[in-house]
């Protein structure tokens, strides 16, 4: 077999290496290709929001500014620095998991997964204070306070592009924490940290889809 | 075998190297495997039980149409039944049927490698696949739908049945296809054997290529489509519904902007195998190699700015049904391309009419008829009067049954020998396949001239003067199912039998025929190294595997 005449001339066979790649930079590689291409596809998935959401912002734009005074632009920029302050301590724990850097690797880990936890609970608290107005999508609008009929459109999506949001946020979170997990079971090194570079770049995708979200749906005018 | 992805250890390794992969037979290892081999295997079963179950609603269909008014079921039934043909045709077998089942198995082979780039991903493919078919059954016995398979609004956000759950179905298949793709990309990308250049792949690779590049790109855009879909149904948001002040041709342009894209998901696959197929049965050395590479990369690119001429009737603007009109007519050159180089490739070759190249010349045939009367529709004054009616389902069925599932069927007859490693009859397989031919023109050519005099799709009921070219038609349905019933036949018959397939039955070139069949779990004892040009049949072999002979 190929990979043994490998062993034989490198002398030393990486664990982490798949039996079908030749080594583990062709391993890294491919890895992070795939990777790429499914950030594509979310990108490609959450494309199909926008543009229903800003063809029907052009149809109903009254309805869309109405909708949007709804929102608290305090609590969305606040969730905006969370996940920003979360891009960065992400950066930062694919750093120092490149470097050998175990606690400083782990650490980062957590606080990034505290700003995404911050995320979610100010988020809630949008939500509960949405469901008791009953600014709610569709035939469950039940907002007394009077404006266009299509506000109702206008929270479907605020619901479905936010949801969606969340879930891949949720999503991040459990990435996050299991590898937080094999970082502290040493299973990473600068020889191998891909999982950690891969759930990365998802997280920055997170983060992205939030920045085009938050003005879109905060700062309509 | 389940250990494939283990790295083998680096002394006192037990490597069981000439052992097929077919060795280890018990159920785990089939259920958990990450070969791709295997995996590829259990699509091909699955996606032919698909074929079965659509086929068999496809016959309920005709069968139903053989006179006016009520046969054996009623409106409401024939609406769900014909769905589930279409949804189930679609969705289940011919989408994943070319890539998933033979891509799967052939690719990472031709590429010389071990695996697929991630072999996990795949196994999870098949799942999610599998979860997929099963919430599409439960829809179907929980309510069925009755929208057909494009789910257009509003009438599918407001009729009864499992809508919701039939569109939650399709959002997970696709799911399966984009991971396919994802992984498919990534090993042509970064898996070719050492020496295998891009212009030194077979073609079969560049068609899987630019399908994936398709199913990565443009399925996700039908998932979102279907998660509104579902919002629209569960909470009535309106994005799609007039009344509300929603608008159903937004839903039209979300689901083309997949579904026309899906089309060539469909027919590349198919065009890869004639790529395969041609050269081989015919011994003779691919003409014009780089146009027809070439030309799948530009039908996968023209097929994302072609999706408005589904929608020459539902409104949008003249100018852009004219611009959409224009550009689903450059869709012809590739398509042209690829036939004229099939048929040069044939020229004073050395063809030899076994079953895979009688279906690779029914393929041309049928693909020629299937893709000119596409014309037809691409012309908007023609389609103003022709859409909606049996030359659209002639049309359609000409390219997706007549091509790709045509095509699919040369493929699993070429590759057969090399995934079972036995030989199927070969006489028998002449006679369905000729059955198949007869059957299959029997059935779809009425339906151009049943269309051409105005009779409506998805009619239950049919003006008297059509009678007889319906039931042309269902006669037609008959002998098709016969050819099939032969096909399952002498299949099955085969795995019956011992091995006995040689290496190379057909004399190929690229690296599968260069590896027994059935093949060995990691595929190759050693990294082959490519030397030669693809299809070099003008000089004598040179094996470019070694350890196998």
């Amino acid at each position: 077999m190929s990979s043994d005449s490998h062993v034989a001339e490198h002398g030393a066979e990486p664990a982490f290496r798949q039996h079908h790649f030749i080594n583990a930079e062709q391993q890294f590689d491919t890895s992070k290709l795939g990777m790429w291409l499914f950030l594509a596809t979310e990108i490609l998935m959450f494309g199909g929001l926008f543009v229903g959401y800003g063809l029907m912002q052009s149809v109903y734009p009254e309805a869309w500014i109405a909708g949007h005074h709804h929102l608290d632009r305090i609590m969305g920029a606040i969730n905006t620095v969370f996940l920003l302050c979360s891009s960065f301590t992400m950066v930062m724990a694919v750093h120092s998991a490149s470097t050998n850097n175990k606690g400083k690797t782990i650490m980062n880990l957590l606080l990034t997964l505290g700003f995404a936890g911050g995320f979610l609970v100010i988020k809630y608290f949008e939500y509960a204070h949405k469901f008791h107005d009953g600014l709610l999508p569709g035939r469950f609008f039940s907002y007394h306070g009077g404006g266009p009929a299509e506000q109702a459109m206008f929270f479907g999506f605020y619901f479905c592009m936010t949801g969606l949001h969340g879930i891949h946020v949720l999503i991040g979170m459990i990435l996050i924490s299991w590898i937080t997990l094999r970082t502290m079971k040493g299973e990473f090194s600068s020889a191998y940290y891909t999982p950690v570079d891969l759930v990365g770049l998802y997280w920055h995708l997170v983060d992205l889809i939030w920045i085009y979200l938050f003005p879109l749906l905060y700062l309509v005018n | 075998m389940a250990d494939t992805l283990a790295t083998p250890k680096a002394h006192g390794h037990v490597e069981h190297h000439d052992v097929d992969y077919l060795h280890d037979g018990s159920l785990l290892s089939w259920l958990t495997t990450v070969d791709h081999k295997k995996l590829g295997v259990m699509y091909l079963w699955s996606v032919l039980f698909m074929f079965f179950l659509g086929g068999v609603f496809a016959l309920l269909v005709r069968l139903e149409l053989f006179a006016p008014g009520k046969q054996f079921m009623d409106a409401e039934t024939y609406n769900k039944v014909f769905t589930l043909h279409g949804a189930i045709m679609v969705f289940l077998f011919i989408i994943p049927s070319i890539p998933a089942a033979l891509g799967n198995f052939v690719l990472p082979i031709m590429l010389g490698a071990k695996d697929v780039a991630f072999p996990r991903l795949n196994l999870a493919s098949f799942w999610i696949y599998v979860v997929g078919a099963l919430i599409a059954v439960t829809a179907m016995v929980t309510g069925g739908v009755d929208t057909g398979w494009t789910f257009y609004t509003p009438y599918s956000t407001t009729t009864d049945g499992s809508v919701a759950l039939m569109t939650f179905a399709a959002f997970v298949l696709g799911f399966s296809s984009i991971l396919t793709g994802v992984n498919f990309i990534a090993t042509v990308h970064k898996l070719r054997a050492p020496g295998m250049g891009w212009f030194r792949m077979p073609l079969f690779i560049w068609g899987m290529y630019s399908t994936a590049i398709i199913q990565v790109l443009a399925t996700p855009v039908l998932a979102i489509t279907l998660l509104l879909l579902i919002m629209e149904r569960t909470f009535g948001v309106g994005v799609f519904d007039p009344k509300l002040g929603g608008d159903p041709v937004l839903f039209q342009h979300f689901f083309w902007f997949y579904s026309h894209p899906a089309v060539y998901i469909m027919i590349l696959p198919g065009m890869a195998i004639i790529s395969e197929v041609v050269p081989t049965m015919s011994q003779k050395t691919f003409f014009g190699y780089k146009a027809t590479a070439f030309s799948s990369v530009a039908i996968a690119i023209v097929s994302f700015v072609v999706w408005g001429h589904h929608m020459f009737t539902s409104g949008q603007s003249q100018l852009a049904g004219a611009i959409f009109s224009f550009l689903t007519f450059l869709v012809g050159i590739p398509s042209a391309i690829k036939v004229f180089n099939w048929i040069t490739t044939m020229y004073k070759g050395s063809i030899s009419l076994q079953a895979p190249m009688l279906y690779a010349l029914m393929f041309l045939i049928l693909f020629g008829i299937g893709g000119l009367t596409g014309l037809f529709l691409g012309a908007m004054s023609v389609d103003i009067h022709l859409h909606d009616t049996y030359f659209v389902v002639a049309h359609f069925h000409y390219v997706m049954m007549g091509s790709t599932a045509i095509a699919f069927l040369a493929g699993l007859h070429y590759w057969w020998p090399k995934m079972f490693g036995r030989m199927y009859n070969e006489s028998a397989a002449r006679v369905s396949a000729v059955l198949v031919f007869i059957g299959f023109n029997t059935t779809f050519l009425p339906q151009f001239l049943l269309g051409s005099r105005g009779m409506p799709r998805r009619y239950y009921n049919y003006l008297p003067e059509f009678q007889f070219l319906h039931q042309v038609s269902t006669v037609g349905s008959w002998i098709l199912a016969l050819g099939f019933v032969i096909m399952a036949g002498y299949l099955f018959a085969s795995l019956r039998k011992k091995m006995d397939a040689p290496a190379n039955p057909w004399h190929g070139r690229s690296l599968e025929w260069q590896i027994p069949s059935p093949p060995i779990t990691h595929n190759f004892h050693e990294v082959p190294v490519i030397t030669t040009e693809p299809y070099d049949y003008y000089r004598p072999f040179e094996p470019s595997v070694k350890g196998h002979h």
